[in-house]
C-alpha cells in the first residue's frame, strides 16, 4: 500500500489525468502535484503523489559513479 | 524511463557492494533498519542481504500499514459491514485478522465488502449506488492520507463516511528508538512517505539520537547506496540526515498534500498493532468533519481486540526484534496461503514478503543470474 508506481503523464484534463505504466494507461488524480503532459509522476491509490525530477536522476546517478570512481582512486593510492 | 535502468545497473551495484565491504565494521554487527514494506520488497527481492557482509544487518521496522493497523479497528470496519453498510477496502485489507474474523471471513456471514484501489472508487461507487451506505476503510500512513482528506474536502456523497485509521511514520520511528533491546545503529527512511512530508520531520534523528538517516528511494542501487551511506556515517562517527531520494524528495515534501491533510485531520496518540500506544502518530477527522465519520454514523469505538494470535510472533517481527524464520510458524502453520498474522497477509508484510520472494529466488541475488 505505500507501493508507488512511477509513469507518464499523456494527458490532463482537469484534476485528472491519463498516464502510462509502462504500457499500461490508468487514469489518476494530479490534483496534489503540478504536473504537465510528458512529466513522470509517483502514483500511489490512484493519486499522483509527487514528481520526480528526470534530470536529477541522471545527476545522481552520474555523481555516484563520480564519487565511486573517485573513492576508489583515493584508495588504491 | 532512462534512470531506472541506471539505478538497476549491475555494475554500479557491485562497485557499491564492494565500498559497503570496505565501510563495514570488521568485528561488531550494525544494524540498519527501515521502515517500508516496499524497501524490504525490493532488498527481498534482489537478495540483497545475500550480497552483505555479515557485520551489515538490515533489518524491517513497521512499514506495512496493513499489518500495524490494530484489530480492533478491523473490527470496527467488520461490524460498520454487519449493520448494513457496503465496507470498501483496498485489497490486501481484505484478508487480515481482525479479533474473530477477517472482512473476508464477515462477506461469508453476509456483509457486504468490495476492494477498491483508490478512496476514489469508493467515490464513484457511493455515487452510482445512492440507496446503499458505504464505509471506506482510510487505512495507510501519509502516502495515503492526502487523497482521503482530497475527497473529503470535495464532499463526499452523504452516502459514504470514512473509517479513519491512517497513520505516521516518524512517531513510530521515534518510539522504536526508546526500545531499549532493539539497538538500532540507523535509519533507512521510508522515500515514499518522504514525499508527501519531506525533510523537516527526520531531523530529530540525528540531532536528538545521534541516529544517522538516510532517506531512500525504491530500486536496488537506492537501498545499497542508502546502506552505503549509513554505514559511512556509523564510521566516521557522524549522524545527519541525508537524503537519496533526490529525484523525488525535496526538502519541504508535498506542500499541498501536507495541507490537506492538516486540514481534514487532528494528531493524536494511537495504538500500533504488536507495538501498543505511540503517542502524536495517528489522524483523526477534525470536527467539521465529523458527518463523514463512519465512528460516529454506526456508533462503534471499539477499543480493544485481539492483536496477535497464539503463537504468531508478528508484534517482534514487526519492529525488527526477529526475522520471519524465527518464528516457529513461518511456512508451517504460517503461509500466504493460510495467513496466522497480519504479517503475512499485508502485501508489504515482511513475513508474506520473506515467504514470496524465497520461493522465487533460486540463488541468493538477483544480480549474478544472467
Ligand atoms: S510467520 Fe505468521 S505467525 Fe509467524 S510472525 Fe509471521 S505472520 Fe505471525
Amino acid at each position: 500500500m505505500c507501493l508507488a508506481i512511477p509513469a507518464k503523464v499523456i494527458e490532463i484534463s482537469g484534476d485528472l489525468a491519463r498516464v502510462d505504466f509502462g504500457g499500461i494507461v490508468r487514469e489518476v488524480n494530479v490534483s496534489l502535484v503540478d504536473v504537465k503532459v510528458g512529466d513522470y509522476v509517483l502514483v500511489h491509490a490512484g493519486y499522483a503523489i509527487q514528481v520526480i525530477d528526470e534530470a536529477e536522476a541522471e545527476e545522481t546517478l552520474e555523481l555516484w559513479r563520480k564519487i565511486l570512481e573517485l573513492e576508489e582512486g583515493e584508495s588504491e593510492g | 524511463m532512462f534512470w531506472e535502468r541506471g539505478f538497476r545497473d549491475p555494475h554500479l551495484v557491485k562497485r557499491i557492494i564492494e565500498k559497503i565491504r570496505e565501510a563495514a565494521p570488521k568485528r561488531d554487527v550494525v544494524k540498519i533498519c527501515h521502515v517500508c514494506g516496499t524497501h524490504e520488497w525490493v532488498i527481498s527481492h534482489y537478495g540483497i542481504r545475500s550480497l552483505l557482509p555479515e557485520t551489515v544487518d538490515v533489518v524491517a521496522g513497521p512499514g506495512c500499514p496493513v499489518c500495524v493497523t490494530p484489530a480492533a479497528e478491523v473490527d470496527e470496519a467488520i461490524e460498520a459491514a454487519l449493520r448494513g453498510a457496503v465496507l470498501a477496502c483496498f485489497g490486501d485489507v481484505i484478508r487480515v485478522p481482525g479479533s474473530n474474523m477477517s472482512p473476508m471471513e464477515a462477506k461469508v456471514k453476509g456483509a457486504e465488502v468490495r476492494v477498491v484501489y483508490s478512496v476514489t472508487d469508493a467515490v464513484k461507487m457511493a455515487e452510482r449506488e445512492p440507496n446503499k451506505d458505504f464505509v471506506f476503510f482510510a487505512i495507510g500512513f501519509e502516502t495515503t492520507a492526502p487523497s482521503t482528506a482530497a475527497e473529503i474536502l470535495k464532499g463526499s456523497p452523504r452516502n459514504l463516511s470514512f473509517l479513519v485509521s491512517h497513520r505516521l511514520i516518524p512517531p513510530v520511528m521515534e518510539l522504536m528508538l526508546g526500545i531499549g533491546d532493539l539497538q538500532i545503529d540507523a535509519f533507512i527512511a521510508p522515500g515514499h512517505v518522504s514525499t508527501i512530508i519531506g525533510l523537516e520531520p527526520y531531523e530529530i534523528f540525528p540531532k536528538a539520537y545521534r541516529m544517522p538517516t538516510i532517506i531512500a528511494g525504491f530500486e536496488p542501487v537506492d537501498v545499497l547506496l542508502a546502506i552505503y551511506m549509513a554505514l559511512k556515517q556509523i564510521r566516521d562517527g557522524r549522524a545527519a540526515l541525508e537524503n537519496e531520494y533526490n529525484r523525488a524528495v525535496r526538502r519541504e515534501g508535498n506542500v499541498r498534500a501536507k495541507d490537506l491533510m492538516r486540514r481534514v485531520f487532528n494528531v493524536v496518540g494511537g495504538s500500533w498493532r504488536g507495538i501498543g500506544r505511540v503517542p502524536d502518530s495517528t489522524l483523526t477527522l477534525r470536527e467539521e468533519y465529523a458527518k463523514y465519520d463512519a465512528r460516529e454514523k454506526y456508533g462503534i469505538k471499539i477499543l480493544s481486540g485481539r492483536d496477535v494470535r497464539p503463537g504468531c510472533q508478528c508484534h517482534l517481527v514487526i519492529v525488527g526484534k526477529i526475522k520471519p524464520t524465527e518464528c516457529p510458524l513461518f511456512m508451517r502453520a504460517c503461509t500466504p496461503q493460510k495467513p496466522v498474522g497480519p504479517c503475512m497477509v499485508g502485501i508489504e508484510g515482511t513475513c508474506r514478503i520473506w515467504a514470496v520472494t524465497r520461493q522465487q529466488l533460486s540463488r541468493g541475488n538477483r544480480f549474478e543470474e544472467g
